[in-house]
């Protein structure tokens, strides 16, 4: 059996540059009641104050379970969603102060890869007018060069330049999602917002588009915020990761940090939650198996947000939110009790 | 042990409008007592409608088993009559199913539902089927069971729906439980939940298992054997351990090497398996692995490979010894 060649060397960024900040970000989704006069009776907590960092060339891991928030935060960072508060500053340029031609231009800047790649072509263009199509939007080349640019995007991403003519139904998952990141490149972007990308495909050929975005990354030092649910992928891509739970996040760290000493109790359950794929190793493990399920981010808990499944809650817990504070170089995390 | 279930040479074929999908083609495998049999593959690679030819649930046109026994009390299942082969559905062979949002019927309650089969199999009355229906719930970890026997699927979270889900499907104690995915749209805290409870109750009530799942981790902790699928059909399959450590399949070793461990320090290249898997519109002649595998030799595209024996209880459809990258003695 070949196994593959261990690298020891971590992927770090070359430099220390902050592309991306985000301070205290809020989105609320408001629940309106009524037929004729619509009134607002409540309102779905998805993000409530995140801050976090995002490193040139590096990539930043979000995890979490569905409904926490992760892909809201994603979105709201490219101002898909307009964040109810909070800054996001974009080369320290505040996008939620922008608005029109101003935050076009700078769309360019920042890209997207969605979930499914069914959903996110669009299936009535042929595959060369959608990765042509940003060029032409933001007139950046004209009739010839977009042909050429999108041959060469095919290229780039492993699939046969002339593809281009045929429509989105004649491939498979995996080719689409290829497509989705030839589009995403097009106006080579600093900043790719990769929402769960590989989780709609065959365990095979997940590996596929991750050596992809890999390689890309490394070869035009993009910086990716990659969002997903499975900590395995998210170990293997990710610089550093942020545990998103029920909105917030819990805990930040350098990955072998987080991996090897996770310091949030839902961080620690949710690791020992992942099987291995190793019969040895299940064995030996102990599961911290958590209680209950996510409560409604309509009425979130008080204080602390996970202090209802949280096997270590004390008092304090329901009535002081904690703190998200540094407590070792680089790794972040919001708990009373460490 | 003796056996339990004894599937032989089982061969489903779907008609389509683009011509005959071969789907599962000569699958034979056995479940001993109290055994896991844990199935892995990717989507289409025919893991869920083996499980399904077997039960007589797949739906016919455009589904038909061609050929194949499966040997259960004595009995063949393909050729048993429909009334024979209800009683056995539920009460002695049962089904949890991927989805818990569909498996359920959205109008009726769950206490309804969960006590059918009771009610049929057993001949319960409504009373007694519903208390035995509150002890059930109460046993997969519903709170309050009782007073939530009269709620409907939707005031159920995904996870408790699958808890209700296993709760139906253990109701009446059954031999074998085919888990067909059953965790697949559950979150990882939540998946965590019902592997452990699924594995305890199978172990409380000596049931026999079959796992179908693409979740080679999860199988990992759970199976005592395993069968690793594609294009329909049983490639490798050897006790779990044996397996992981030694796969002998190209495909298995593929699969192994293209999962992130979590468990590992450093960084790691993922080795992916190139190309996608096939959609067989006949019956190949060659291995239907040998288009995306890095070992093919010419052997390969001249005859498709049955299981050969490898080791001990240990058997590959595979002509080239991946060690050493020639063929097998």
């Amino acid at each position: 059996m070949t196994i593959a060649e261990v690298n020891t060397k971590p992927i770090t960024p070359k430099n220390q540059e902050v592309l991306l900040e985000v301070n205290h970000l809020v989105k609320y989704f408001p629940i309106m009641r009524g037929t004729i006069i619509q009134k607002q009776v409540g309102a779905v907590h998805a993000v409530d104050d995140i801050s976090f960092k995002v490193m040139r060339g590096e990539t930043l891991g979000l995890v979490g379970e569905s409904g926490c928030g992760k892909s809201t935060t994603g979105r709201a960072v490219l101002q898909l969603h307009r964040p109810t508060s909070g800054e996001v500053l974009f080369e320290g340029k505040d996008l939620v102060k922008m608005k029109g031609e101003e935050l076009r231009q700078m769309r360019r800047r920042m890209q997207m890869i969605f979930q499914d790649p069914y959903a996110s072509l669009n299936p009535r263009m042929t595959v060369g007018d959608i990765i042509g199509e940003p060029l032409l939007i933001h007139g950046l080349a004209t009739g010839k060069e977009v042909e050429e640019r999108v041959k060469e995007l095919l290229k780039l991403v492993g699939l046969n330049p002339s593809f281009a003519n045929r429509f989105p139904h004649e491939f498979s998952g995996g080719q689409r999602q290829r497509i989705g990141v030839a589009r995403a490149l097009s106006l080579q972007p600093s900043l790719i917002v990769c929402d769960e990308p590989i989780s709609a495909l065959d365990v095979s050929i997940q590996a596929q588009v991750v050596n992809l975005l890999e390689d890309l990354q490394r070869d035009f030092n993009l910086t990716y915020l990659f969002i997903a649910h499975d900590l395995s992928m998210i170990r293997h891509i990710s610089t550093r990761v942020a545990v998103m739970y029920l909105g917030v996040i819990v805990e930040l760290a350098d990955r072998n940090d987080l991996y090897a000493n996770p310091l949030h109790p839902y961080t620690q359950a949710l690791l020992s939650a992942i099987p291995l794929p190793d019969p040895v190793a299940e064995e030996k493990r102990k599961r911290i198996i958590l209680a209950g399920e996510i409560p409604s981010p309509v009425n979130p808990p008080s204080g602390c947000r996970f202090r209802t499944r949280c096997p270590l809650a004390a008092p304090i817990c329901a009535e002081v939110r904690p703190e998200f504070r540094e407590v070792a170089p680089g790794h972040f995390v919001a708990c009373h009790l460490v | 042990m003796a056996d339990l279930l004894n599937v032989e040479g089982l061969e489903t074929q779907f008609y389509t409008q683009d011509g005959i999908v071969h789907a599962v083609n000569g699958v034979s495998f056995k479940l001993k007592e109290g055994e896991t049999l844990g199935v892995v593959g990717e989507s289409g690679c025919g893991k869920s409608v083996t499980m399904m030819s077997m039960l007589r649930l797949i739906p016919s046109p455009p589904g038909k088993v061609v050929a194949g026994r499966a040997m259960y009390q004595g009995k063949d299942l393909l050729k048993i009559s429909d009334e024979d082969i209800r009683n056995i559905r539920g009460s002695q062979i049962s089904v949890i199913f991927q989805d818990p949002m569909t498996s359920f019927n959205p109008v009726l309650t769950i206490g309804r539902q969960v006590a059918e089969p009771l009610e049929i199999h057993h001949g319960m009355s409504q009373k007694e089927a519903y208390r035995r229906v509150a002890e059930m719930l109460t046993m997969v970890g519903i709170p309050n069971a009782k007073e939530r026997l009269n709620d409907y699927p939707h005031q159920f979270s995904g996870g408790m729906r699958q808890r209700a889900m296993i709760a139906m499907a253990l109701v009446c104690s059954p031999q074998i439980l085919i888990a067909d995915e059953p965790t697949t749209a559950l979150d990882v805290t939540i998946q965590a939940q019902i592997v452990d409870l699924v594995k305890r109750l199978a172990n409380e009530l000596g049931m026999s298992m079959i796992w179908i799942t693409h979740d080679l981790g999860i199988i990992a902790g759970l199976a005592h054997r395993v069968a690793v699928m594609y294009a329909g059909y049983i490639i490798e399959t050897a006790a779990v351990k044996p397996l992981y450590a030694q796969p002998e399949h190209p495909y298995t070793i593929g699969l192994l090497n293209s999962l992130p461990r979590m468990d590992e320090s450093g960084y790691r290249r993922l080795t992916s398996i190139e190309g996608i898997p096939p959609i067989l519109y006949e019956k190949p002649n060659y291995c239907p692995f040998a288009p995306r595998c890095r070992f093919v030799r010419e052997r390969c595209w001249q005859e498709n490979p049955p299981l050969l024996e490898v080791g001990p209880e240990h058997y590959a459809a595979c002509w080239v010894n991946p060690r050493t990258g020639g063929y097998r003695e």
